[in-house]
């Protein structure tokens, strides 16, 4: 059963390479395969992994008083009805119920999410950049032009983003040295990039020369 | 010639590329690996830690990115069985868990480590953001029993864990987002400490937080997984990919090279060409 899958998996490795020679029917089983069974496997682990220990039993709990669960468990029974109201969407006469659970969800989310990721985002960071100069009397002289060089792109980089003033004279040189920065950021994160989609490749060939090609000799 | 160069047929670089892969894969050779500081202070928060301390595993990442975190994972865990140090693995991933399972029940065997005691899988949770905020309160609140659906009250390495307080780092092995929530959450939030093992495609991303300190380490893909593999003494699928990758890498930056002194020389020849022209009108 085990080479059966081996065998599976190098016949679809091999359907999805052969887009790099042009689009087929290979390709496009292989790619619908992948997505089919990638959302029906999501499925079934939400349900069993999410829906049953969350809500289900819970609620069961509840209602036929086994186990450890108290009364207390109908109250699932709240937020499983405003999640059922996103199906209302599949009604055209009340369609408008989706607006509950997606009023609720955002302000939810907004009221959770906002003080954190200033936290995270914004003040750490802030601190984090201005923090070397409290204490540059211990940095060594590569420190130092480290921590200047940072402040120096954090401001020119936030100021080819600012538009409320026109980019002219001194305004237009601190951008255009923002975009240098700009360019050595996109310049790292596509060389990271290249690394990634290329360890994707050797984990495939690997899985060919060694997995699959183990299989016949 | 510089016609043909600026018009070579892309299917050409693929075969190189895919070449470039398969001769080192198939004739290994062992380049030297030189350890990085992200890496390094990863490796020296987890080797300070006492036996009996508590590491969370986030297993982010689906098949399809398998390649760097799974190596990285491997690694750590290793090293984390042979201090004594205990694992629990959970992931935000729905495709993430049977992997989870696989590598957790791969290293222990190897390790002899035992489930229960030395390590415990809790599984997938819906809801990322809830489910982190979830278990800051009470990790049984959130996962009521672990992966194979044994309840947490009788799963030993569980009795005195209740909530972040009782777990030394949360090790994020993320090929997405998930880092950056797990820092806004559980960091600024409940002040756990987090480190990150990513892909290469998101590693630019994560220096920021390394650099604040809200980050006490960071494995970058291949690299930080070989990294990893050699503080540990074990070297495994992270020191073959980086060999591996280094001729790709070595191949790309020629290609890239080699494209753009084309591009130039091409442009000046073309100006060159429409001014001829223009002096003869």
């Amino acid at each position: 059963m085990e080479v059966f899958g081996i065998w599976v998996a190098a016949f679809l490795t091999f359907c999805i390479y052969s887009f790099l020679y042009r689009d087929n029917p290979f390709y496009r089983f292989a790619e619908h395969l992948f997505i089919g069974l990638a959302v029906g496997y999501g499925i079934v682990i939400t349900i069993h992994q999410g829906l049953i220990p969350l809500a289900w039993n819970p609620l069961w709990q509840a209602i036929t008083g086994e186990g450890e669960a108290s009364r207390w468990g109908l109250l699932n029974l709240i937020p499983i009805c405003i999640g059922l109201l996103f199906f209302a969407r599949l009604s055209r006469r009340h369609s408008w119920l989706i607006r509950y659970p997606l009023a609720i969800l955002i302000g939810v989310g907004s009221g959770i999410a906002i003080p954190n990721v200033l936290q995270a985002d914004i003040f750490a960071q802030t601190h984090g950049t201005l923090t070397p100069f409290s204490q540059i009397g211990r940095l060594s002289a590569f420190e130092i032009f480290g921590a200047i060089l940072m402040v120096i792109g954090v401001i020119c980089t936030l100021t080819y983003f600012f538009f409320s003033v026109e980019h002219q004279g001194a305004i237009a040189g601190i951008s255009k040295i923002g975009i240098a920065f700009l360019m050595i950021g996109f310049g790292s994160a596509f060389g990271n990039t290249v690394m990634g989609r290329v360890a994707l490749l050797i984990q495939r060939v690997d899985f060919l020369l060694n997995n699959w090609l183990g299989t016949l000799f | 010639m510089l016609e043909k160069l600026m018009n070579i047929d892309r299917r050409i670089i693929f075969i190189a590329i895919a070449l470039s892969v398969i001769i080192p894969t198939l004739l290994p050779v062992n380049l030297p690996i030189t350890g990085s500081e992200p890496t390094q202070k990863l490796y020296d928060y987890i080797d300070a830690l006492p036996p009996g301390s508590t590491i969370m595993l986030a297993f982010d990442y689906g098949p399809s990115s398998l390649a760097e975190p799974a190596p990285m994972a491997e690694a750590v865990m290793k090293h984390c069985f042979d201090k004594g140090v205990r694992i629990i693995g959970v992931t935000l991933i729905v495709d993430a868990v049977t992997l989870a399972d696989k590598l957790m029940q791969k290293v222990s065997e190897e390790k002899g480590a035992v489930y229960g005691k030395d390590y415990v899988l809790l599984g997938f949770r819906p809801g990322v953001t809830q489910v982190i905020l979830g278990m800051g309160t009470e990790i049984a609140g959130v996962f009521e029993s672990d992966y194979t659906g044994k309840p947490l009250s009788e799963i030993p390495m569980m009795a005195n864990i209740t909530n972040y307080d009782q777990i030394d780092l949360l090790l994020d092995l993320s090929a997405g987002s998930t880092v950056e929530i797990w820092i806004t959450y559980a960091n600024v939030k409940y002040g756990l400490q987090i480190a990150a093992g990513v892909t290469g495609v998101i590693v630019s991303q994560m220096y920021p937080y390394l650099q604040t300190g809200q980050l006490v380490g960071l494995m970058p893909g291949f690299l930080g997984a070989a990294e990893y593999e050699k503080l540990i003494n074990a070297p495994a699928k992270g020191t073959e990919g980086i060999n591996t990758e280094s001729f790709a890498h070595l191949l790309i930056v020629g290609l890239v090279i080699m494209s753009n002194i084309a591009f130039f020389v091409h442009q000046r020849q073309s100006v060159g060409a429409s001014s001829r022209s223009q002096r003869e009108e």
